[in-house]
């Protein structure tokens, strides 16, 4: 292993070496991958890490955070293995730049948006709630930089309603903040990640139908300081996974056809 | 740019100003009185010195909203929440500056000692009159640097205000914030201008302070 290691740091593509370290027999003792992750996807990302090291024995450790500044972390020597972006931008960014292992990308979860609110009853059926008004801050995420904002403001739109509820917009940096917005109550309702409310009943909520925006997908990629890290392999093989993707659908994901 | 320089500077001159009008006494009381409640009320007003901008924001957020022990004070007004308005940033910027003017205020009247007011009292000057005209001269470089520490510090507010701003163009998007939002869009360029600005502009701030203190005499906060 470390013959191949060394090679592939030196001498052979980046993503041959990549097939061939998966290729390897496990070599039984057990490694450590560092995985930047999108905070959206926390939760699932700690489950996912905990499945990991019972099937294969490696650890995962989890470093979580704005993609944005994931990304600028990244371009700045940050020693992470593996980026799950929520997005598909910047995994591509950071392969055009050369800080990720070329072909690698892949969509490892669809982000769903939901319109909610901390208050039972204030969200009904088709979220006539929106066109009836009736509330002084609506919550969503920046829309330049998460996913989510934009899905938001996108779904506004194409329900005709951008205009009456711009001057309500209250903007969340993440869409954990503006998760915190609307269950501190400070913003009536707002648009969050269904993710963001599993295992969570309270409140009322509608889920925006998908063809109101853009599908958020979030991509994963496998970056250069990974790309001879035995269980950074490991780990990007997991997270294809049935196993994985089952973890990821409970929570309140979609995931890529064929999964 | 240019709408977030100019929300941040008047936010950082009404933060200063309501400083001085209520930092001045507060450190006035502090660094006179002997009772029992100088220690402990010091402390609180020390604490933003030490807890992460997070933890106030998020009690801010939670104690400005509509579930809040300010909700029924907030409805006479006819107001559901005080997070995303430019009046609640300011009432967490005071806040989170409050030692900034307080500490080096106090410092600057202890020095002063008796004797001074006790020459005053002599001269049959009222407490206010002594005040103003024998301890105010006195303690100016501590106010004054109180008073450019309290402005730079608010100019220089993050954490706070990402917690209960919401982002509001002219309203709660200041400098700080925007800088974040830059580097967050991958607009290096923009986050280096005005980062360097930043830079420049606190170094500049903490050379007056230090010039202040070594022309007044004052001790350096």
């Amino acid at each position: 292993m470390i013959t191949l290691r060394m090679k592939c740091r030196s001498l052979l593509p980046a993503a041959l070496c990549v097939g061939l370290l998966a290729l390897a027999p496990a070599s039984g003792h057990a490694g450590k991958v560092s995985v930047a992750v999108a905070a959206n996807f926390t939760a699932a990302a700690q489950e996912i890490a905990d499945g990991f090291h019972a099937k294969t024995g490696h650890t995962a450790g989890l470093s979580f955070g704005a993609s944005g500044q994931l990304y600028t972390q990244i371009t700045q020597g940050a020693p992470f293995d593996i980026l799950l972006s929520a997005d598909t931008i910047r995994p591509k960014k950071a392969e055009d730049e050369g800080w990720a292992v070329a072909d690698t990308r892949f969509t490892y979860a669809i982000g769903k948006l939901v319109l909610w609110s901390a208050r039972p009853g204030f969200i009904d059926e088709d979220g006539a709630v929106l066109r009836r008004g009736g509330f002084t801050h609506i919550a969503i995420a920046n829309p330049a930089s998460a996913p989510y904002g934009a899905a938001a403001i996108e779904s506004l739109k194409a329900l005709g309603l951008y205009e009456s509820a711009a001057p309500k917009i209250a903007q969340g940096e993440s869409i954990a903040q503006t998760f915190q917005f609307i269950a501190s109550g400070n913003a009536e309702l707002g648009f969050v990640a269904l993710s963001q409310l599993t295992g969570q009943a309270a409140g009322s909520r509608w889920t925006v139908p998908e063809n109101l925006y853009t599908p958020i997908l979030q991509d994963a990629v496998l970056l250069m300081t990974g790309a001879g890290n035995e269980a950074a392999i490991a780990f990007f093989a997991f997270l294809k996974s049935p196993q994985a993707a089952g973890i990821i659908r409970r929570h309140g994901y979609g995931t890529s056809p064929g999964k | 740019m240019w709408q977030a320089i100019a929300l941040t500077l008047q936010l950082a001159t009404l933060t200063t100003l309501i400083l001085v009008a209520a930092g001045v006494p507060l450190a006035w009381w502090l660094a006179r009185s002997r009772s029992w409640w100088v220690e402990p009320v010091a402390a609180l007003v020390a604490l933003p010195v030490v807890l992460p901008p997070t933890v106030l924001g998020f009690y801010l957020l939670v104690a400005m909203g509509p579930n809040g022990p300010l909700a029924p004070l907030l409805q006479m007004f006819g107001m559901r929440t005080l997070a995303f308005s430019f009046e609640g940033l300011l009432i967490g910027s005071v806040i989170y500056s409050l030692p900034f003017m307080v500490q080096p205020v106090r410092n600057a009247f202890q020095l002063i000692g008796d004797a001074p007011l006790e020459a005053a009292a002599t001269l049959r000057a009222s407490p206010l009159d002594a005040f103003f005209s024998v301890v105010a001269p006195l303690a100016r470089g501590g106010i004054l640097s109180g008073a450019i520490l309290s402005f730079a510090h608010t100019v220089g507010e993050f954490g706070v205000v990402l917690m209960i701003g919401g982002n509001i163009p002219g309203e709660t998007k200041t400098l700080s914030i925007t800088i974040f939002d830059y580097v967050e869009t991958m607009q290096w360029g923009a986050a280096h201008a005005l980062s360097a600005g930043m830079l420049v502009f606190s170094f500049v701030v903490i050379l007056l302070t230090m010039l202040i203190a070594k022309r007044t005499g004052t001790p350096q906060p």
